[in-house]
């Protein structure tokens, strides 16, 4: 039956949504208990693989031997890349949620620095010596716009060729093989093909199931070493600093695209539907590289940690099986290599109960020891300048040496705010020379539209 | 005026404000993200921007292109199939004897019971390159299939059917079971086959379910993500990528929670059209 609206019927329901209100309102967050560090981190989807945890767990041990009567709260969140930044941005948002120190990838931390999401730590870096021995590239990962740094990192990723010596001996390749253009690569696969019929010649991730290992390990590792992208950092091929935009597609970019539709076209890759299926990454890590089964493959240096002891798919061979080659540049052109870096850092939420105790934590992780035991394990490489000329750190895992090399001719994306948005438009014109739906042009012109419409316009030509 | 009606409505006052708490204000607030530029991350913060995020949309290729998908889906796996083998199952089963019944019933109510990725598994496995399909082929020496790359929007609205079948098998089967045994047998003698009667007997008399069915099925349809993410990601390229995945996608993944909700009141929309097209249907004799 209707009921007219009258003034003790508003009350009425004014009451009773007061009371509702009152009645539905959630605690305080379990991040207001003054001697607990709540440290959030990501856990790997793979059940077998527990480096993260095992390093956490051992660092809590220490923390809370060290400082009586203060508790550290692990919380994992178990995701894949993707979901983590998502589940990770909704806990930042408020302070019921936000923990104390958060894991945070380079590729998204100026998003989330924009987004007043985190602390910057400047006064606590200034009162903590070990700062000064991380390396400058290492200082800047986490440094915004505003010249404030935001983040400890935690090591450091550099990319190059992992080539299988069992097929290139079969192909009669040198098993030193190191290849000086991008033609060498593209004539090792062909050999590959030709000689040794049953393996996957190459493999370059590409387009939007790969995510960002399109763009980095794929795209980049191209597009740095192209005329676009000079050797000596100081030129960007995707990020104009300057002018602060980004930068149309120019005649490297099509370079670029060009050669992942030569591998593609070839049928030098993976078969397009493998290349493009969400877990390409697992497939050639967990299957086709153990196996055999893939001659060349352009990947991060962070592999081993899928092989060694404790991680489920045990490979102890690999580093007599797997040879290493780096990335070469174009056509050679100085400086000759190729790599990306990016990697993780510590960081405090803005809306972080206890700042000062989650700084703390981070200072016992970044011992130097407890720094190297995490660098080995987790296949990283070091960001600490002790670490780095420590032998025992270098003969800890075969692959070390080479790709902390790498760490002097290595490029770091332009991760601004719109660089997500950035690299989906990369992946989707990687993924149309892919299929072979569009054309080189095509695809470039198509990143270009794209580009203007993430970026609000911010766009210039070279 | 007495306060009689007030003192009525008082023992509903809990419930309407849980549902205004609850449900009222959640959406209230998805309209007006939707007229905002909120970002997940990237920006310090949002404003409202009107109605740009909808002519977004509607320059937007993709967006397009996940409409068109999500019709041609929802067509394919809902009208066309659910609908039609549900109430074919159903006739048949009629007449079936009772252990084939309940073999077939058993087995079609299994895959709608099994949760959304579990099925969205067992189907991407069953047509994978290497997959149980592709295997069956080769024993027939028939070339081999590579669908969830070339016909994605295929196999996700075979899987869809798969899966969602059962709903309408019963409730065809009641509404099969309403028809007055009389009617149909009046027919018989008169000499009707089976697809005047269908026609002219059945269909008229089960309208009213057809159109509940279509109606529920369709809305359920629309909103399928699980299943889809499972099997392709909405991928490749975008090739089976329905509203509901371009919304995961623009919301979650590029951080556009803003434009993600308005495509949201998009979806929204596209069902309440089907849902009126429904509704003209169900209503009865004029």
């Amino acid at each position: 039956m209707p009921v007219r609206p009258t003034a003790a019927t508003t009350a009425l329901l004014t009451t009773a949504l007061a009371a509702a209100a009152t009645l539905t309102a959630c605690g305080g967050g379990s991040g207001s208990d003054p001697d607990t560090v709540r440290v959030s981190f990501k856990q790997s989807t793979d059940n077998s693989i527990h480096v993260m945890d095992d390093y956490l767990a051992d660092i809590k041990k220490q923390f809370e031997k060290a400082n009586p009567g203060k508790k550290v709260e692990l919380v994992p969140i178990k995701a894949p890349d993707s979901e983590y930044y998502t589940k990770l941005q909704q806990m930042l948002r408020s302070a019921k949620t936000a923990p104390d120190l958060v894991y945070e990838d380079t590729f998204l931390i100026n998003s989330d620095i924009t987004s007043g999401y985190l602390k910057p730590l400047d006064a606590y870096l200034a009162k903590w010596p070990d700062w000064n021995q991380f390396i400058d590239t290492a200082k800047a990962a986490a440094k915004a716009e505003d010249g404030k740094t935001y983040g400890v990192p935690d090591g450091t990723d550099t990319r190059g060729l992992w080539f299988d010596k069992g097929i290139f001996a079969k192909a009669g390749l040198p098993t030193d093989w190191q290849p000086k253009t991008w033609d060498e690569i593209l004539d090792a696969a062909r050999t590959i093909k030709r000689r040794v019929p049953d393996v996957t010649p190459l493999n370059v991730y590409t387009g939007k199931p790969a995510g960002e290992a399109a763009t980095m390990q794929g795209f980049e590792m191209l597009l740095y070493g192209t005329s676009d992208g000079t050797g000596d950092g100081t030129t960007d091929p995707l990020y104009d600093s300057t002018s602060k935009k980004w930068i149309a597609g120019g005649q490297g970019f099509k370079d670029a695209l060009a050669f992942v539709e030569t591998v593609y076209r070839e049928k030098l890759g993976p078969d397009v539907s493998t290349a493009l299926d969400p877990n390409i990454q697992t497939i050639v890590r967990g299957d086709l590289l153990p196996k055999g089964k893939l001659g060349i493959n352009l990947d991060g240096s962070w592999l081993p940690q899928d092989w060694l002891e404790g991680s489920g798919h045990e490979w102890p061979e690999w580093s007599s099986r797997l040879g290493l080659a780096y990335m070469p540049t174009q056509h050679g052109q100085a400086p000759g290599k190729v790599s990306m870096s990016g990697g993780w850092t510590w960081s405090v939420p803005a809306k972080a109960a206890n700042p000062d105790l989650a700084f703390e934590f981070v200072k016992t992780m970044q011992t130097k020891a407890n720094a190297q035991k995490w660098y080995v394990a987790n296949s990283g490489i070091a960001v600490r300048k002790d670490v780095a000329e420590d032998p025992a750190y270098a003969k800890a895992q075969p692959s070390i040496r080479f790709f902390t090399d790498l760490v002097a001719s290595t490029h770091y994306r332009p991760a601004y705010p719109a660089y997500p948005k950035v690299s989906t438009a990369i992946q989707e014109a990687m993924e149309g020379v892919t299929t072979g739906d569009r054309s080189v042009a095509d695809a470039a012109s198509g990143y270009d539209d794209t580009l203007k419409e993430v970026t609000d316009g911010q766009v210039t030509t070279r | 005026m007495s306060l009689r009606p007030l003192t009525r409505a008082l023992p509903l006052t809990p419930a309407l404000v849980l549902l205004l708490l609850f449900l009222a204000g959640p959406i209230a607030y998805c309209a007006w993200i939707a007229f905002t530029d909120l970002q997940l991350t990237g920006q310090a913060e949002s404003s409202f921007v009107g109605f740009e995020n909808f002519r977004t949309a509607f320059r937007d290729e993709e967006f397009l292109n996940a409409v068109w998908l999500t019709l041609v889906f929802t067509v394919l796996s809902s009208l066309i199939g659910q609908n039609t083998l549900g109430l074919a199952l159903a006739s048949l089963m009629r007449r079936a004897s009772k252990p084939v019944r309940t073999l077939t019933g058993g087995i079609v109510i299994t895959a709608w019971v099994l949760p959304e990725v579990v099925a969205g598994f067992l189907l991407y496995a069953f047509f994978r390159r290497e997959g149980t399909l592709n295997a069956i082929l080769d024993l027939l020496r028939l070339p081999s299939q590579n669908w969830l790359f070339t016909l994605p929007i295929l196999a996700v609205s075979f899987a869809n059917v798969w899966r969602g079948t059962a709903f309408s098998m019963l409730v065809y089967s009641a509404a099969l079971n309403e028809i007055p045994k009389e009617i149909t047998e009046a027919a018989e003698v008169d000499g009707a086959g089976g697809l005047r009667r269908l026609w002219h007997i059945t269909l008229p008399m089960i309208r009213r379910s057809i159109g509940t069915n279509l109606m529920l099925n369709t809305l359920q349809t629309l909103s399928v993500f699980g299943l889809i993410w499972v099997m392709t990601r909405g991928g490749p390229g975008d090739r089976s990528q329905t509203l509901p995945l371009f919304m995961y996608e623009q919301a979650f993944q590029n951080s556009m929670i803003g434009y993600g909700t308005a495509v949201a009141l998009l979806l929204l929309l596209v069902g309440s059209l089907f849902s009126v097209v429904y509704m003209r249907l169900l209503r009865t004799e004029v």
